[in-house]
């Protein structure tokens, strides 16, 4: 085959996906910059709720800035606007890029994006003027949830007609997880607003609930940009094909049952505790499948991470998802639930998950997303490197003071000569330790959207090669127009 | 299409299976849970008792489960007589039962600490009677009146010490207060005969 014939090729194929990835661009940038604008705003709610602990008697005259309504305002911001919209904006992208498609249904996705931040502001206001629900995960008033599950449905519409214009045969392993996300997140959100709870069946409906949110609506879309952008940015294949559709199956059949594990020791039935602690242990296949598939991608070129931001970001998450599930799985067992349930030690746990996976991997997608979109580069490296090293080194110590002080808390618990005021007294310094790391994170929350304001506004100066943290050593990633040849889209069948 | 429809709808079907076994299934077995002695349904006033826990958050402090003798030292705390049963929550639209001890289990509260006097003082300023905890003050379920200016039926609440209001002034409880006491005097455990 003549060579000239080849780049010829390599050019349509560059500027085809080009046109895939604009026709994203407004529904993408809309999802992203409101996940981010929720991320802000949560981020306030947690640094006042952590300091909260530290100053008892700090922003209490007033009943809509207390502790039991700021709280639920966090976990309501941050998972259903922060991960869910910017989650939705990083699929939707993939979504396009790996069926090689235009975008369908773009009104229906700006429209998603209009009705969402209704429902978030609706939610959000109602927590704080006392109009919580008061169950775990879904606190937001069900007013809220009657904009934000149409927005979700209308995700999935565009995301199946766009899947009916796809222009590959084979679809790619992000393409099952970020597809089944898109059938599992709003069936879940429906099938627990169902009014048919009440008492400890409740509770078990909500446990199903709040940890599949995790595990099938936040997870799938981090492992499936993980898949994506590890190899991608490498310019290497995925390890392995078979074990990547292996881990999607066991993820698909094992962790759907493993939530009532949250209510172990409570006054639910021996069988469905036995059942979520059997599964939660048969979560470490799709774990380590996962694990072992990424790690040898990776293996041999981790000093790449000096230079790409995303892959830092992306890699960062990675490794937290094999930490925080095998943590996971381990700690459903009953001897370890004994100590840790009722303590600190499972926030640090759910900050583990939620935010040094989930979160990490999608700034990681969103350095690697947009400058692709906007046609404009990062405008500064310093500043991503200030974002990654304040969420790092953040996250770092929030996890790990919440994981030793809520051990300490747990074996007080166990021990009645302990005296209750005593235990509290114990854990100050360790809820010290969770704002320090708090305010490092929010601070790393301010530099990236502002980033991404600027990136937005196409601000600065206009740059020709890609944002690394330092200049790449030639050949190293190859050109963004070069990026054809190595790109893991091309070899459908790998 | 084929490939596509196989993977979503074996994704769906997944689902779908625990979804039954462990939403459906136990709401629907509900109707033959009875209630525990001395369980019975809320009043009026318990009932908005109930509504300021929720609306204010404390299921994020306190739990509502005692553990089972064997499992944690929730019994050797004295935090109630038995484990807490299913029984024990059938007149629960919302389940309270919590994830985190930062505060202890209330389940059992009325046994423990039935003082209204207490536990007025407690919420309007945790620390005046439990010194270093926490827990938030809640001072906007109280008002701070001139001591002339109480009715009869007003209820007031003795705070001592640092915490005291100014000379001439006392604390006097709101309705949200009383209802949130008669919602606490609610969660009290009894022995079950076989």
């Amino acid at each position: 085959m003549p060579e000239s014939q080849a780049s010829e090729t390599e050019v349509l194929e560059a500027n085809w996906r080009r046109k895939v990835d604009r026709s994203t661009k407004w529904p993408v940038v809309a999802f992203i910059a409101s996940g981010t604008f929720w991320l802000l705003v949560g981020s306030v709610f947690a640094i006042i709720a952590s300091l909260k602990f530290n100053m008892p008697d700090w922003l209490v005259q007033q009943g809509w800035l207390t502790f039991g309504r700021v709280r639920p305002a966090h976990l309501n911001t941050v998972i259903y606007g922060w991960i869910s919209m910017t989650g939705v904006g990083v699929a939707t992208w993939l979504w396009a890029r790996l069926l090689k498609t235009e975008l369908r249904g773009r009104w229906l996705l700006m429209g998603s994006v209009v009705l969402w931040n209704i429902g978030m502001t609706i939610g959000t206001i109602g927590i704080l003027a006392g109009y919580s629900r008061s169950i775990e995960w879904v606190e937001m008033p069900l007013a809220a949830f009657a904009f934000i599950v149409p927005a979700m449905a209308m995700v999935t519409a565009a995301f199946l007609i766009t899947l009916r214009h796809r222009r590959v045969h084979h679809l790619f392993i992000s393409v099952w997880y970020t597809g089944a996300a898109m059938i599992w997140g709003p069936f879940l959100v429906i099938a627990f607003l169902l009014p048919i709870y009440s008492g400890v069946p409740e509770s078990m409906a909500n446990w199903w609930f709040a940890h599949n949110i995790l595990g099938l609506w936040i997870t799938p879309i981090g492992i499936a940009a993980a898949y994506y952008l590890i190899p991608k940015v490498l310019g290497r294949p995925v390890y392995s094909y078979h074990l990547s559709y292996l881990g999607f199956w066991t993820l698909a059949l094992f962790y759907n049952w493993a939530g009532v594990h949250h209510l172990v020791g409570g006054p639910v039935p021996q069988w469905s505790e036995t059942v979520s602690i059997v599964f939660s242990m048969m979560m470490i296949i799709p774990v380590v499948v996962v694990a072992v598939n990424h790690h040898l991608t990776v293996v041999g070129h981790f000093k790449k991470l000096i230079y790409s931001p995303t892959l830092r970001f992306v890699v960062f998450g990675a490794m937290s998802y094999t930490a925080v599930s095998l943590q996971g799985s381990f700690q459903s067992l009953r001897f370890w639930q004994e100590v840790t349930h009722f303590t600190h030690y499972v926030v640090g746990h759910a900050h583990l998950g939620v935010y040094a996976f989930a979160t990490m991997i999608l700034f990681g997608a969103v350095y690697y997303i947009m400058p692709r979109i906007m046609d404009w580069e990062w405008e500064s490296p310093r500043l991503i490197s200030i974002h990654f090293w304040t969420v790092g080194l953040g996250i770092g110590m929030y996890v790990t003071a919440l994981t030793i002080g809520g051990t300490i808390q747990g074996f007080q618990l166990l021990d009645a000569d302990v005296a209750f005021l005593q235990i509290v007294e114990d854990l100050k310094p360790w809820l010290w330790a969770r704002s320090v790391g708090g305010t490092l994170m929010v601070i790393g929350h301010f530099v990236f959207a502002y980033l991404l304001y600027r990136i937005i506004r196409r601000s600065g100066v206009a740059q020709t090669g890609p944002t690394y943290f330092r200049p790449a050593p030639e050949g190293m990633f190859g050109s963004r127009a070069a990026d054809v040849k190595a790109s893991l889209e091309e070899r459908p069948g790998l | 299409m084929t490939r596509a429809l196989l993977i979503f709808m074996g994704a769906f079907a997944a689902i779908l299976m625990s979804f039954t076994a462990l939403a459906l299934v136990p709401s629907l077995q509900l109707a033959a849970i009875e209630p525990t002695e001395g369980t019975r349904n809320y009043t009026f006033e318990e009932r908005m008792g109930k509504q300021i826990y929720m609306r204010d958050g404390c299921m994020y402090c306190h739990t509502q489960q005692v553990r089972p003798d064997g499992f944690g030292s929730d019994m050797d705390r004295g935090w109630g007589p038995r484990g807490s049963l299913p029984g024990d929550y059938v007149y629960d639209d919302t389940h309270q039962l919590g994830t985190m001890r930062t505060g202890p289990d209330l389940h059992d509260i009325a046994t423990r600490q039935p003082s209204r006097d207490w536990q007025l003082a407690h919420l309007y300023q945790p620390r005046s009677v439990s010194p270093g905890s926490v827990m938030p003050a809640y001072p906007y379920l109280f008002e701070v009146k001139n001591e002339d200016e109480v009715l009869a039926s007003e209820v007031t609440v003795p705070i001592g010490g640092e915490y005291a209001p100014p000379e001439g002034q006392v604390v006097v409880a709101t309705e949200e207060a009383l209802w949130l006491y008669e919602y606490l005097m609610t969660l009290e455990l009894r022995e079950q005969e076989e």
